[in-house]
């Protein structure tokens, strides 16, 4: 066939592959390394409360619209409470709810977050704020802080951070004082703030949320005030006057209610917990590739049944070992039984690990050659003795099981998994081997064989290599491409420059 | 290492991944292969053609058959069993003799009929096939092969193989049985392999296990300087395998029988590349060269005439690669 067209054909193998396979890793962020790891946060919070005697009901908010943060997943633990969310005018809230309770009841929240900084809040433009109703001091006080503030200010963010740095240094200031007998706690100034930017007709409201620590014990909800700019909502700590969102601020409600509200019962504590574990980068990809409307996952393997995925992640393996068996024959030259029975007994080493395959690979085969030999002389028809090597190598398989079972070697067990037609074959095979060509020859291709699977295992056994087929199948594109240039190869086998060694050293014939 | 790829590249050693990919892919259409991989077809492709084969006694075909042999083989004594479809010479038994129901070999083993008739069924059962599909087994003619080759050859039947690319008898080499291979003219085993000058059909050097030798291990007769008869029937007969079979590259199997002259064995669609060592000499430029004169020389005579006049002990280095290129593009 024409050179150029396999190298063609090739390349475009080889773009298409790693073209896919980049746009993976770079766009769609898939992870390139086996096991890496995303940081994550468990966060809980934990309601505790003594029930009265008629029905409970628990109202939670919980978290809705988070800058910052995806949350990948959430649940509700509760022991006989019905439940149900849903979505109120500033975030969305959890109720539990039973009938009847006795005793001390704690129902549970538990989110996992994900940081992701790409992720923007997604709100409406809010209406312009209500002027808040105060008495005639009140009112006189605000609109000279106002008229104070906005002298300046230049915008609402320089207006924001003004007017908490008044709130906060109230020593000079004469109409602040009036404000704040309404208590000095982070809640309270958010609060104050919000009525006072509702006085300037700037819309703004108090978010509580926890700091993403990694801390022992309880974290205490802190409030921040966002204040709409007309474009967007902008940031303020209450006290210090700072802009901007701490980074590993979660915002977990909104508004100036409470966190909890239990009705019909009482004594109410609330605990809330942050927690840092790590997940799997793909499970993360995942989410974030749903929630982005890529059908990247979609079309991937990630969306078989994970029972389907395992053996996916064997099968692709195949190719690879396929392609180390290719190799190791046509440009080294080593001889093996049958094409790719190598790579089925490498699969199989997978379970035995490589030292005990190589054992209980030969200790079968070479019992199976000992039956066979037997065999022979009663001469029995091919195929019937075919199959009686098959059933005793089955029969090998169970009794080395068992007996390895009996002697507490883990290992033996494995051998369940060995293909045993092929081994059937192979023994077979290699002892026609035997008898025509010579022990000499069986042996060498037995072993071959042993030395081909052993290390074809051994590249399958790359995790990384099992984590980038199976994330990357596209790659396998980059596979065949490599097979067709190899399949081009006509120059010398590795050991055919031992064989022909005769040849190169005698000298050319003269002319 | 690369030097030693570059000094057996430059003795132009044909090597397996070229056999395969530029001579045999090229030049063997794979439709072709029954011709080859089925003796019998072979024989009668042969026969129809004028080539001389050991006589065909008959045909055993299935498991029922077996019991026939005795009327096949009739009075004979000698008659040699081949799996039609057997590779490398595996299942050959060759019988020299028989008194009642025990046969002795050609290597001097007796045997049970049943152990024959055992070994029959298992060719018939396919063991002895590539893939293992189900074959026949070929009953006829016991070579004797001419006492030419008592000397250098311990006990079975030596045996001449020439390689054949497209009708131009390239290379040849004959196959020295030794205790070593049972008899069996097999390099695999362990024969003697001795190169042959296309032009004089006299023997060269030999090889055995890929080690060069001079003189043949069991019977210690040198084994270089024997002129092997009939060589002008021989390239003869290993030119027109190229017309009955149409396949460019073929390893034709010749026995010297001391009644009937050389009879062909059978014929490989992918003859092996020891015949390279067994010449001390690499196979690519008498490739190439054929490439290069082939279209202009369409008769086996005349093709004999070419072969004889270039590939004759030693041959030149090789070609220069754009005239190859030409050739082949042409």
């Amino acid at each position: 066939m024409n050179n150029r067209h396999i190298y063609i054909l090739a390349a475009v193998l080889t773009l298409a592959g790693l073209g896919i396979f980049f746009y993976k890793m770079q766009v769609l962020g898939f992870p390139v390394r086996s096991q890496a790891q995303a940081p994550v946060w468990n966060v809980e919070a934990a309601v505790s409360f003594l029930p009265g005697p008629a029905a409970v009901k628990v109202t939670l908010n919980i978290p809705s619209l988070t800058p910052g943060f995806v949350v990948l997943d959430e649940n509700f633990v509760s022991r006989g409470f019905g439940l149900t969310t849903r979505d109120t005018a500033l975030g969305r809230e959890a109720q539990w709810a039973v009938r009847e309770a006795t005793g001390p009841q704690t129902v549970y929240y538990r989110a996992l977050v994900y940081k992701d900084p790409s992720r923007i809040v997604e709100d409406t433009t809010p209406a312009f704020p209500e002027p808040p109703t105060l008495d005639a001091a009140a009112k006189i006080a605000l609109d000279g802080l106002i008229a104070d503030v906005r002298r300046q200010s230049a915008d609402v963010a320089t207006f924001t951070s003004e007017l908490l740095r008044r709130l906060n240094s109230p020593a000079s200031q004469d109409y602040i004082e009036l404000f704040l007998t309404r208590g000095s706690t982070a809640n309270d100034r958010a609060v104050l703030a919000t009525t006072l930017l509702a006085g300037a007709q700037i819309p703004s409201r108090v978010a509580h949320g926890v700091l993403l620590r990694d801390q022992a014990g309880q974290v205490q909800p802190m409030p921040l005030l966002e204040v709409h700019d007309g474009l967007q909502w902008l940031y303020f700590d209450p006290i210090s006057g700072a802009q901007g969102r701490p980074d590993d601020f979660l915002v977990w409600w909104r508004g100036q209610v409470p966190m909890v509200e239990v009705e019909g019962g009482a004594t109410t504590t609330t605990e809330l917990a942050v927690q840092r574990s790590v997940l799997d980068a793909m499970m993360v990809v995942e989410q974030r590739a749903e929630q982005r409307g890529s059908h990247a996952i979609d079309f991937s393997l990630f969306s078989l049944p994970i029972t389907t995925q395992s053996v996916y992640g064997v099968l692709l393996l195949v190719p690879v070992g396929a392609l180390a068996i290719m190799f190791l024959r046509n440009f080294i030259g080593v001889k093996t039984f049958g094409t790719f029975m190598p790579v089925l007994v490498a699969l199989a080493f997978r379970e035995t690990r490589l030292l005990w395959g190589v054992i209980l690979f030969a200790v079968i085969v070479s019992l199976g050659l000992l039956i066979r030999a037997y065999l022979e002389r009663l001469r029995l028809l091919l195929v019937p003795r075919l199959t009686i090597v098959l059933t005793v190598v089955v029969l090998l398989m169970a009794g080395i099981s068992v007996f390895s079972q009996k002697l507490d070697i883990q290992s033996g067990l494995s051998i369940a998994l060995f293909p045993m037609v092929i081994i059937a074959m192979t023994i077979e095979r290699m002892s026609i081997v035997w008898e025509e060509r010579g022990a000499s020859e069986a042996i060498q291709e037995g072993v071959g064989s042993l030395v081909v699977a052993a290390l074809a295992y051994l590249l399958m056994g790359i995790n990384w290599l099992e984590h980038i087929v199976f994330v990357f199948p596209e790659l396998l594109l980059v596979v065949v491409a490599v097979t067709l240039i190899a399949g081009r190869y006509t120059g010398y086998r590795l050991l055919e420059l031992r064989r022909f060694k005769a040849l190169a050293t005698e000298p050319s014939a003269p002319g | 290492m690369f030097r030693q790829y570059k000094a057996i590249a430059a003795a132009g050693v044909l090597g397996m991944n070229k056999r395969n990919g530029d001579y045999i892919m090229r030049y063997n259409p794979r439709r072709l292969y029954p011709l080859v991989d089925d003796k019998l077809l072979t024989k009668k492709l042969a026969l129809q053609a004028g080539i001389a084969v050991p006589e065909l006694y008959g045909v055993i075909e299935t498991q029922h058959d077996i019991g026939d042999l005795a009327r096949i083989v009739g009075q004979r004594t000698e008659f040699a069993l081949k799996p039609a479809h057997g590779s490398g010479g595996d299942g050959i038994v060759v019988i020299a003799g028989r008194s009642g129901n025990r046969f002795r070999t050609v290597g001097g083993a007796l045997l049970e009929r049943d152990y024959l008739e055992h070994h029959m069924s298992n060719a018939i059962n396919g063991q002895f096939s590539l893939g293992g599909v189900p074959d026949v087994v070929i009953v006829e003619y016991m070579v004797h092969f001419s006492p030419l080759f008592e000397r250098i050859s311990f006990q079975g039947v030596p045996d001449i193989r020439v390689i054949v690319f497209r009708g131009y008898p390239v290379m040849a080499m004959v196959r020295l049985p030794t205790r070593l291979s049972h008899g069996k003219a097999n390099l695999h085993q362990g024969a003697v392999g001795a190169g042959v000058d296309i032009a004089t059909g006299c023997t060269l050097g030999g090889v055995a296990r890929g080690e060069v030798v001079t003189h043949h291990p069991d019977t210690l007769n040198p084994i270089e300087g024997l002129a092997i008869p009939d060589w002008d029937v021989i390239l003869d007969i290993s030119a027109r395998c190229y017309e009955i079979t149409g396949l460019g590259y073929i390893g034709v199997d010749i026995v010297l029988d001391r009644d009937l002259g050389p009879l062909v064995l059978e014929l490989n669609a992918r003859p092996g590349l020891a015949i390279q060592i067994a010449n001390r000499q690499g196979l690519l430029r008498r490739l190439q060269m054929c490439d290069v004169h082939a279209a202009a020389n369409g008769d086996p005579a005349q093709r004999i005439e070419f072969s004889k006049q270039h590939f004759r002990h030693p041959v030149g280095p090789l070609l220069p690669p754009a005239a190859v290129a030409i050739a082949t593009a042409a």
